[in-house]
């Protein structure tokens, strides 16, 4: 499994880096998120799917 | 159109049926028609959409626009509409892209998960500072003036780099613009008194701006890159000013009463303090403070949930039906802190979803824990009955919460 981040339409709420701050960040200066597990495993991989349904922009995507 | 619901059947605003439901009819429709019109103080009317889904696919759909300049903009209130002022320039809140981005993101990074947790040790002092006064007050005193308000005031005025010796000023201001009651005249000048004084404080800050606040911190970048416009920052300090501390008041207080009258529920986070985040995100489902503050007006035809919204209506995505569908909730009308809530949209969805929510969630979770801990004998001093709830207001909440320390 790949996430797949937009950060064009990120709105930069954080959702993400709240629902796994080991696998999404967020830049210091305009907010927009980072991956830094590109390809998660286990539960970082549940998490990944959590992030996406919740992420409030549609900036986060999957390829399984 | 055809079924139960009828234009002007229903018309908005509609009461919570309790303090802690939804109006009645939300379910009604949501069962019945989820996507019907309703009637608008003004006599227009705009469609109501109340299911989790729906609200969601509303939302972050580009062809709604933000935009309450736009005529057809609904409107909850008569006279509510933006730009009465002229000088006043929009907020993100009213902005669409390919302006709303931008504007959005040069005053994102300071409130990112990390900038929030780098405020907490001084959140704490403020929510502790407010803890004694509380704890050396004997008898009867109202957690509203003295936890509710005061907290996310303080911090939001220091964040900003406003005076908080001037918080009774926008206080009383915001109180008045966002009562459904007040005459639109009054509201008006509510609106001008706050406005006005940003203006001066800004122009103050942009002749020493100083990197100790955000207001002076976006005069510096903004300047740097070439992008500083006055009127804009005086409207980003009265939206964060006036977002900042009446929705989190009102959530602290609630929550407090909440968690009071479901004792099983606070020893869930008595217990485990590691669950009071958890069960901050069930409170914000539960409660819902701005409910139809997500009003958007259709900039082409869209189809949603099976109907088809034309071009120039309005629409209000309705975050209590949604936050409440069983559909998304398993038993919504019941609070549950173990649920994990998170896909609540009780801070919106789409583009335009809360700047300030991990500020809101870490001022909760701070006061959860350092009161429930501090005060554990803390109790309502009042029956239920004769709690004042904001019942006329844009935002739900209370007035008052009496309690007794001992
Ligand atoms: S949840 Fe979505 S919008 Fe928010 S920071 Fe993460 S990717 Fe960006």
């Amino acid at each position: 499994m790949k996430i797949i981040a937009d950060t064009g339409r990120c709105v930069g709420a954080g959702q993400c880096v709240l629902t796994d701050p080991e696998v999404f960040d967020q830049t210091e200066d305009d907010g927009t998120v980072i991956v830094l597990v590109s390809e998660p495993m286990g539960a970082a991989a549940d998490h990944a799917r959590d992030a996406v349904h919740i992420c409030p922009s549609q900036a986060l995507s999957l390829v399984e | 159109m055809t079924g139960v619901m009828e234009t002007a059947d229903l018309s908005f605003p509609l009461a919570r049926e309790c303090p802690f439901s939804p109006p009645k009819e939300y379910k009604e429709i949501r069962e019945a028609e989820p996507i019907s019109k309703v009637g608008l103080p003004d006599g227009t009317w705009a469609w109501a959409i109340t299911r989790h889904e729906d609200v969601r696919a509303a939302l972050s759909d580009p062809r709604f626009s933000a935009d309450r300049t736009n005529p057809n903009f609904p409107m909850l209130v008569q006279g509510q509409r933006q730009n009465q002022n002229p000088d006043f320039e929009k907020t993100i809140l009213s902005m669409d892209a390919p302006e709303h981005g931008p504007a959005r993101r040069a005053v994102l990074g300071e409130f990112t998960v990390r900038r929030m947790e780098a405020l907490r040790p001084r959140i704490q002092e403020i929510v502790d500072e407010r803890v004694d006064a509380m704890l050396a007050a004997d008898g009867e005193i109202d957690l509203v003036a003295e936890l509710s308000l005061p907290v996310p005031s303080l911090v939001i005025c220091e964040l900003l780099g406003v005076p908080y010796s001037d918080h009774d000023f926008f206080q009383v201001r915001t109180a008045a613009m966002l009562s459904r009651t007040r005459t639109p005249e009054a509201r008006r000048e509510a609106f001008d008194g706050v406005v006005g004084y940003l203006d001066k404080l800004v122009t103050t800050k942009e002749a020493a701006p100083s990197d100790g606040d955000l207001l002076g911190r976006q005069i510096i970048k903004l300047r740097e890159e070439g992008t500083y416009h006055h009127g804009k920052l005086v409207s980003l300090a009265f939206l964060l000013l006036v977002a900042g501390h009446e929705t989190t008041a009102n959530m602290i207080s609630l929550s407090t009463l909440a968690l009071l009258r479901n004792p099983e529920q606070l020893a869930i986070i008595k217990a485990d303090p590691g669950k009071t985040l958890v069960a901050i995100e069930e409170l914000l489902r539960y409660f819902t403070i701005v409910d139809a503050a997500t009003a958007r007006v259709a900039v082409a035809d869209v189809e949603i949930g099976g109907v088809t919204i034309k071009k120039d209506e309005g629409i209000l995505a309705l975050g209590y039906s949604a936050n409440r569908d069983p559909s998304a909730f398993e038993n919504p009308d019941e609070l549950d802190i173990d649920r994990g809530a998170r896909h609540h949209v009780a801070f919106g969805f789409g583009a335009h979803q809360c700047l300030g929510q991990n500020l809101a969630r870490m001022e909760l979770q701070i006061v959860i824990d350092t009161l429930f801990k501090r005060i554990p004998e803390l109790k309502i001093a009042v029956p239920e009955t004769e709690l004042p709830f904001k019942d006329d207001a844009f935002i739900f909440g209370l007035y008052a919460l009496p309690v007794t320390c001992e």
